[in-house]
């Protein structure tokens, strides 16, 4: 397949996160879109690494950036699990996951 | 190093250490310690001056290098003393008159407040101080650190009262003048560096063929222009009359004696400069001839007893820088020292008038005071007759000298000269007839408070009335005995290239002894009448309130220099200050610094509104950012 496709296919999910988050209020859709953007740019790394690894000669080629999105998916999931206790604890004061609440700073 | 004199630093040295205990200890001293410390400094230097005379008498000249004071690539200035005739004799002059005035002080300023007692004694050491560095000076600059010092101490002294305004006016009128003449002064003294590099007496005299013409006129002329600021010569004479809102010692040892005669000093030292510079020799002579008339003519008809004197100083000092100017550079040097010891007598005297009177300095109010004051009556009358020139005492033979050496260059330098010696006359006969004969004119009180002074005032005062009488002495002119002008063989080897030069210019023809006789008589027959005259005129004065008319008048008012130089630069100058005051700084500068302030202020106001606190919003311009930074990689 080219890598038209898959780039193609980044952008995609790219460009639905930053909408998403630009436009929801919702904390927990918020941060599903910043997965989704993060996701993305995990696709463009394997995509890239595949391709890299047809055209080489070498043997080891092209696997670093597999290795390396699994290391992406580790630390996602670290973050995921402070990012849905801040929205607990969010929860809880405020009763609400709303994100336009959060801006009592601004005074 | 072994040379004897290398101890001159001591001279200095010794009113610095005065100058720094009574400065500093003021408020504790009392004020019989203060002046005892004062006055026991200026001895010491006194006698180590005749020491260091002595030796210079038999020969022993020396310039005593202690460090050097700038260091810098091409130039060296060191830190040097210079001892030799011309500089003895000044230091004999400062030391010798300065210890009488300190001891006068005592007495005079004994009613002043302890502090300010101390004071005063600080800053009369200062300026012995910073005078002797000025006579003593290896170079230009130290005479510069001199020549700033002296303006300083008599701007601080004659502020001394500085509770009365117009003493502060007074102070910084003097100031102002002559720090235009110190910036003449320091051009010059540019000038000399740019062209030889060299500030050293010896530096510059012995290179002098490096200098053409132009250089030698323009850095004479600029020298000569320094020379008129602190020496009161037209057209920067008007402080000094004004600078006798000081205390009448200062009056005395700065205003008459020893500061204003700096001028002199420098242009002595300087003589070959000058002499090979006739265009301004011509300047300095008829500069000089034209202030002793014009101060002459404003002398006549002023009542206060310190103004009269003050313009008979001016007159005076311009008959110096005629002298100079005719290259009779011995008889501006002999006319200065007896002009200290008369003048300082005059002052002297007038303040212990003024004592008695209770602060009275209006003559119209005196009259009548010989029978109340024998010494001070008597010693002053000695002290007038000397400056009117009457034989044998000291101003005879100085004057005289100047006038013979007038009569050789010009006709009309000397007839002027004389007529001004009439005047001289004149004037101060009306001042002693106003004072001392007649009836008493004053109040009451002020009559039956009429005393003696105090000894501490008296014995200064007959000490230099001595001097008065015989201070000529060393200057016998040659036809009354032979080898009898023992000041011009002693000055002869500072003086000795300017004498050649001038022998060599123009053969130098010697007055024959009647034509130099016939001088004399006229000035001496002159005086002589013109001191008959006001003798009886004012021995008779009564106090009248008829208005002066005519030129009468505009004597009176000082032929209106001052109102002159109020409206020609003062004026013009407030008026350019109101306008930089009103429009340059408040409109333009503090216009343009308050703009920045208020843009500033105004700028963070309007961006402040884009926090508005929404996440979304942040992250839509994270975006967008983002989005331009790609485009301008993209197309770019």
């Amino acid at each position: 397949m080219p890598i038209n496709y898959y780039v193609f296919l980044a952008l995609a999910l790219f460009s639905i996160g930053v909408v998403g988050v630009l436009t929801r209020r919702n904390a927990i859709i918020i941060f599903m879109c910043i997965e989704l953007m993060l996701n993305a740019a995990n696709l463009l790394l394997v995509a890239f690494s595949k391709i890299h690894a047809a055209t080489s000669v070498l043997a080891t080629a092209g696997s670093d950036a597999q290795i390396f999105v699994f290391f992406i998916m580790v630390v996602a999931a670290a973050e995921v699990s402070v990012g849905l206790a801040i929205i607990v604890m969010m929860y809880r004061n405020t009763h609400s996951i709303d994100v336009n609440f959060l801006n009592r700073l601004k005074n | 190093m072994s040379n004897t004199l290398q101890i001159v630093w001591l001279i200095p040295f010794l009113p610095l250490i005065g100058f720094l205990i009574n400065g500093l200890g003021r408020k504790q001293l009392s004020k019989t310690l203060s002046g005892f410390i004062g006055s026991s400094v200026i001895l010491a230097s006194f006698l180590i001056s005749i020491f260091v005379f002595l030796q210079v008498k038999s020969g022993n000249t020396h310039v005593a290098h202690y460090f050097d004071f700038i260091n810098t690539g091409s130039l060296k200035v060191g830190f040097d003393f210079q001892i030799d005739q011309l500089s003895s004799l000044f230091l004999l002059i400062v030391t010798g008159v300065g210890f009488l005035i300190h001891v006068y002080s005592t007495s005079y300023m004994h009613e002043e407040e302890s502090k300010d007692f101390a004071k005063f004694f600080a800053y009369l050491n200062l300026f012995i101080f910073s005078m002797l560095l000025l006579v003593m000076g290896g170079n230009y600059i130290i005479m510069f650190i001199g020549w700033e010092g002296v303006g300083l101490c008599s701007y601080l002294l004659i502020g001394f009262w500085f509770k009365d305004n117009s003493n502060n006016d007074a102070a910084k009128k003097a100031f102002v003048m002559n720090r235009i003449g110190d910036f003449g002064f320091l051009l010059a003294v540019f000038w000399l560096i740019a062209k030889l590099g060299t500030t050293d007496y010896h530096g510059v005299f012995n290179n002098i063929d490096r200098l053409s013409l132009f250089d030698i006129t323009g850095i004479t002329l600029l020298l000569f222009v320094g020379a008129t600021g602190k020496s009161a010569q037209i057209p920067l004479y008007t402080w000094l009359p004004d600078a006798m809102a000081g205390p009448t010692p200062v009056s005395a040892l700065i205003h008459a004696a020893t500061m204003v005669t700096a001028g002199i000093y420098m242009i002595a030292r300087s003589n070959i400069l000058f002499t090979m510079a006739p265009f301004t020799q011509s300047v300095i002579a008829v500069i000089g001839l034209a202030t002793a008339v014009i101060a002459a003519t404003i002398a006549l008809k002023q009542n206060d007893i310190k103004k009269v004197l003050a313009y008979s100083t001016v007159s005076q000092l311009g008959y110096m820088f005629l002298a100079l100017g005719v290259g009779a550079y011995t008889g501006a040097v002999f006319h200065v020292m007896t002009h200290a010891f008369f003048k300082a007598l005059l002052f002297l005297g007038a303040g212990s008038v003024i004592h008695a009177m209770g602060g009275e300095q209006d003559m119209r109010n005196m009259g009548g005071l010989k029978k109340h004051m024998s010494i001070t009556h008597i010693t002053f009358l000695l002290g007038c007759l000397t400056i009117a020139g009457m034989p044998p005492f000291a101003a005879f033979f100085s004057k005289d000298q100047i006038l013979a050496e007038a009569f050789e260059k010009n006709l009309v330098y000397w007839v002027v000269g004389v007529l001004t010696a009439f005047m001289t006359a004149f004037y101060m006969f009306r001042l002693y007839g106003m004072t001392f004969l007649g009836k008493f004119r004053g109040t009451h009180e002020q009559e039956h408070h009429l005393h003696e002074s105090p000894s501490a005032i008296t014995l200064p005062l007959i000490i230099l009335a001595i001097l008065s009488v015989i201070g000529g002495w060393i200057g016998i002119p040659e036809i009354f005995m032979h080898g009898g002008d023992r000041l011009e063989t002693f000055l002869e080897p500072v003086f000795s290239k300017s004498n050649l030069l001038i022998e060599s210019l123009h053969q130098k023809h010697e007055l024959s002894h009647n034509t130099e006789y016939a001088l004399m008589a006229v000035s001496v027959i002159g005086a002589l009448i013109a001191l008959v005259y006001a003798w009886n005129k004012f021995s008779r004065y009564e106090k009248s309130t008829t208005e002066e008319t005519g030129i009468g008048k505009i004597i009176a008012n000082k032929w209106y220099v001052d109102e002159f130089y109020n409206a020609i630069i003062v004026k013009p100058m407030q008026s350019l200050a109101g306008f930089l005051n009103s429009i340059v700084e408040k409109k333009a500068i503090d216009g343009f610094v308050n703009g920045v302030g208020k843009a500033v202020n105004y700028g963070s106001r309007q961006i402040r509104l884009l926090q508005t606190g929404q996440v979304s919003a942040y992250m839509l311009m994270m975006v967008v950012a983002t989005l331009i930074l790609f485009i301008i990689q993209l197309f770019l």
